[in-house]
């Protein structure tokens, strides 16, 4: 694999941009050139986050991945997968986040959240590739280390050992959470290769 | 400082924290600005850079005017702003343009094709032309450090200052960069006496205005032969003329054409356009927004494929310009799927939540402004009816209290953030105040500037690295500058600050409410233990009125009358509230809404 799309979508507040940074790393420690964008601003929280991850042997141009073309989404809340949907291709892989978080309109009782809103993606022949994050990070007492679970998950389709994300957790994140996501790392490749 | 000789490191950087890099390498001095997405990081990472002098200026305009000050003083200088910032500055940038500099004079400004974060999608390439200054713009991070670091020496050796256009595609991207060399101005900072220079009255400025023009004459010059503008040749075909991140897009989207690629985009270099187009069969001009290279190249009696194909509303992309150019649609792309939509929401447990619903009963006109508290136009609040730019708020709810005279009276109040209104609301007080109005001001005092990320500001008691500063006292502000009426409150207090807001409102004269309470997302807060609350299910009636305040730890639970009855509830009643105790911390607002018990604050073992 000499280059790849990776699409980080999910709810502003989880981690997001975290998972993108750990996993940028990686690639560059692994020699690819690459550009990450991201769209923040407009409050803090709680609004659809997005981030762009483009590698590639030689170079990278454009900071944004076109319509179509994603390699890999990793999406941290279940209904945020299916909005980035002309993103996709029939080869892309998406890993999902089992966790839902309430829109407003769906919190104040005025829409309802969708029950079949990865059957878009199932149905177009998308290989969807389900996680209980959360659950996993809560298991390991700390609830925010979710987001590390699923860069552990996405680790295992990407060109790179696991090592190169062991040394990003040791050399990149304060000592006191390095343990914790050093196991929601483990945790997160272990939910795949189980399977 | 490190002036030795460093081994270049490549290092994983945004467009922001490479163009600080790039102020550390240029050896700047002094740095200031306002924050404002998306240039707000240069600044919160050139403050790391220990020998650059750096602070938070309470406006744009202040934040250049300091930067003009310190390049009088002989040492480079560096403004930071977004593009609507850059009005704000535009009085002294269009002056700065005559007097020139001493020490290099940058002035960063960030543009936002499609408006992530902003209120209007306004190109600032038209200030270059309107202010006769140069112009900058790189792609990519890589570039954005090189880029500035040549418009110092372009700055010093010009006599001008220089902008530098950056955009949410370069500022929020990040790639690799290279380090460099830390070199430095050539001048020795003091004090020199240049009236001539430095003095704008008629009499020298009509000389400067001459220097202009001369100056301008030069620069057309260099653009011919810089190498920030450069021909990348490939296939004669179709060429492209692209800045920026367009010139990503292009080469992205056609990586066989030959393209010019413009660093310099203004003043234009016309000789190595006509070249260039002699060259191409076909030339198209690719950029975001305004079709500002587009028209002057079209002005140079060159035909060229511009706006007629490409959009100038919203940002480019790759498949946006190859759709321009070839015609074709992306192929097979998924439909989207009908979801419900995501915004942004004011945090948990935020202060302007209970101010907005306070807001929404009283039915009041809202003028509003920009910060986070603009959120407040969203539903359930929905209590926000006008929005123009920072500041703004005061004067237009002044405006129409004299456009409507008694028929406004008790209807319309303004509201302003802490940071908004030391940045350009004060002027509005005073306004009215002088004019004898009757508005009541509601200055949303959360200590800090909320929307860009939690800057401090002159109400915040810190400066830009967290050194300890004086504070505003906003009551004692509003009071010399002729407020008679000037009330603090607690905007988790609802009905108490209801009773306030209703006697202030009801004032027929100028009247200020301050609702004070820190934004939640300050250090010292997310430092504080947060002590959720939790709902007693047994006790909801599903009244929906904790629901109101649209706060994102509360979720409807609906319920079948089924289920309803199994719960010993009422068979008609359609569901019942639940507190995400993961995301509470505790501020008590749906508490005091809550008349059924159905809410505690007793800790709950978890």
């Amino acid at each position: 694999m000499n280059q790849g799309n990776i699409h980080f979508v999910g709810v502003g507040g989880q981690g997001i941009l975290l998972a993108s940074e750990m996993t940028a790393y990686a690639l560059i420690n692994a020699g690819f050139d690459l550009k990450k964008s991201e769209v923040h601003g407009m409050a803090q929280r709680g609004g659809s986050v997005e981030a762009h991850l483009r590698f590639d042997q030689t170079r990278v141009y454009s900071p944004l991945i076109e319509p179509g073309t994603v390699d890999f989404q990793l999406a941290f809340e279940t209904m945020e997968a299916a909005r980035y949907l002309p993103y996709l291709n029939r080869n892309s892989k998406v890993i999902v986040n089992t966790q839902r978080i309430m829109p407003p309109s769906v919190a104040t009782g005025k829409a309802t959240y969708p029950d079949n809103c990865l059957d878009a993606l199932t149905r177009q022949g998308i290989a969807v590739i389900p996680v209980d994050a959360y659950a996993i990070a809560k298991e390991l007492g700390n609830i925010k280390a979710a987001n590390v679970v699923l860069v552990g998950a996405l680790s295992t389709f990407l060109p790179l050992p696991a090592e190169a994300f062991h040394e990003v957790i040791a050399t990149r994140l304060p000592a006191r959470i390095q343990e914790v996501n050093l196991q929601a790392f483990k945790a997160g490749r272990a939910a795949i290769e189980k399977d | 400082m490190t002036s030795q000789p460093s081994a270049p490191e490549k290092l994983w950087l945004s467009g922001n924290e490479a163009l600080a890099l790039g102020a550390h390498e240029a050896s700047v001095k002094v740095a200031s600005g306002y924050p404002g997405t998306p240039s707000t990081e240069i600044l919160e990472n050139v403050v790391n850079y220990s020998e650059i002098y750096t602070e938070w200026a309470p406006n744009e305009k202040v934040g250049l005017e300091v930067a003009i000050g310190a390049s009088f003083a002989g040492v480079r200088a560096l403004a930071t702003m977004k593009h609507v910032g850059l009005n704000v500055a535009a009085d002294p940038l269009f002056t700065a343009s005559y007097t020139g500099v001493r020490g290099g004079l940058v002035i960063v400004v960030a543009d936002d094709p499609s408006m992530y974060s902003s209120q209007n999608e306004q190109d600032s390439r038209n200030y270059a032309y309107a202010a006769k200054l140069p112009m900058l713009e790189p792609a990519d991070p890589g570039e954005a450090k090189d880029f500035l670091k040549i418009a110092y020496h372009l700055s010093e050796e010009y006599d001008t200052p220089v902008l530098l256009r950056s955009c949410t595609r370069v500022s929020h991207v990040k790639g690799i960069v290279t380090s460099g060399q830390v070199e430095s101005s050539a001048l020795t900072p003091g004090i020199e006496l240049l009236p001539a220079k430095l003095v704008m009255l008629p009499a020298n400025a009509r000389n400067r205005r001459v220097e202009v023009e001369k100056r301008q004459q030069r620069l057309r010059e260099l653009a011919e032969t810089s190498e920030l503008n450069r021909i990348e040749p490939g296939d004669n075909k179709i060429g492209f003329i692209a800045a920026g991140t367009s010139y990503l897009y292009v080469k992205e989207a056609f990586p066989e054409a030959t393209v010019l690629k413009l660093g310099l985009v203004y003043p234009l270099p016309e000789q190595l356009i006509r070249d260039f187009a002699a060259r191409v069969e076909k030339l198209y001009v690719v950029e975001d927004l305004d079709p500002f290279l587009e028209t002057r190249i079209k002005a140079m009696g060159i035909a060229c494929i511009g706006k007629e194909v490409i959009p100038a509303i919203g940002e480019l992309t790759p498949s946006v310009v190859r759709r321009a150019i070839t015609g074709q649609a992306p192929a097979d792309l998924f439909e989207p799927v009908e979801l419900p939509p995501r915004p942004p929401n004011m945090c948990p447990g935020c202060p302007h939540r209970g101010l907005f619903y306070n807001l929404n009963r009283l039915k009041v006109f809202v003028s509003g402004d920009i910060g986070c508290y603009t959120l407040g136009f969203l539903p359930p609040l929905s209590a926000m009816d006008a929005c123009v730019c920072m500041g703004a708020s005061v004067g237009m709810a002044h405006g129409m209290d004299k456009a409507l005279g008694e028929e406004a009276q008790g209807k319309v109040v303004a509201v302003i953030g802490d940071s908004t209104f030391l940045h350009t609301g004060l002027n509005g007080l005073i306004n009215s105040v002088y004019n004898k109005g009757c508005s009541t001001i509601i200055i949303l005092d959360n200590r800090i500037t909320g929307m860009t990320g939690q800057q401090p500001n002159p109400a915040s008691g810190t400066t830009i690295n967290y050194d300890p500063s004086p504070t505003i006292d906003f009551p004692e502000l509003c009071r010399a500058v002729g407020v008679k009426h000037v009330r603090t409150v607690n905007p988790h207090e609802i009905e108490a600050t209801y009773q306030v807001l209703k006697e202030e409102i009801a004032r027929p004269e100028v009247s200020v409410v301050i609702t004070r309470f820190p934004c939640v997302l300050t250090v010292d807060e997310k430092k504080r233990p947060k002590k959720p609350f939790h709902s007693v299910t047994e006790n909801c009636t599903g009244c929906t009125m904790c629901l109101r305040l649209g706060c994102p730890a509360i979720n409807w639970q609906p319920l079948t009358p089924e289920e309803a009855k199994a719960m010993g509830k009422k068979e008609k009643q359609k569901g019942y509230a639940l507190i995400n105790e993961d995301m509470c911390i505790g501020c008590g607002q749906c508490y005091e809404l809550c008349k059924f018990e159905a809410i505690s604050k007793e800790e709950v073992s978890r």
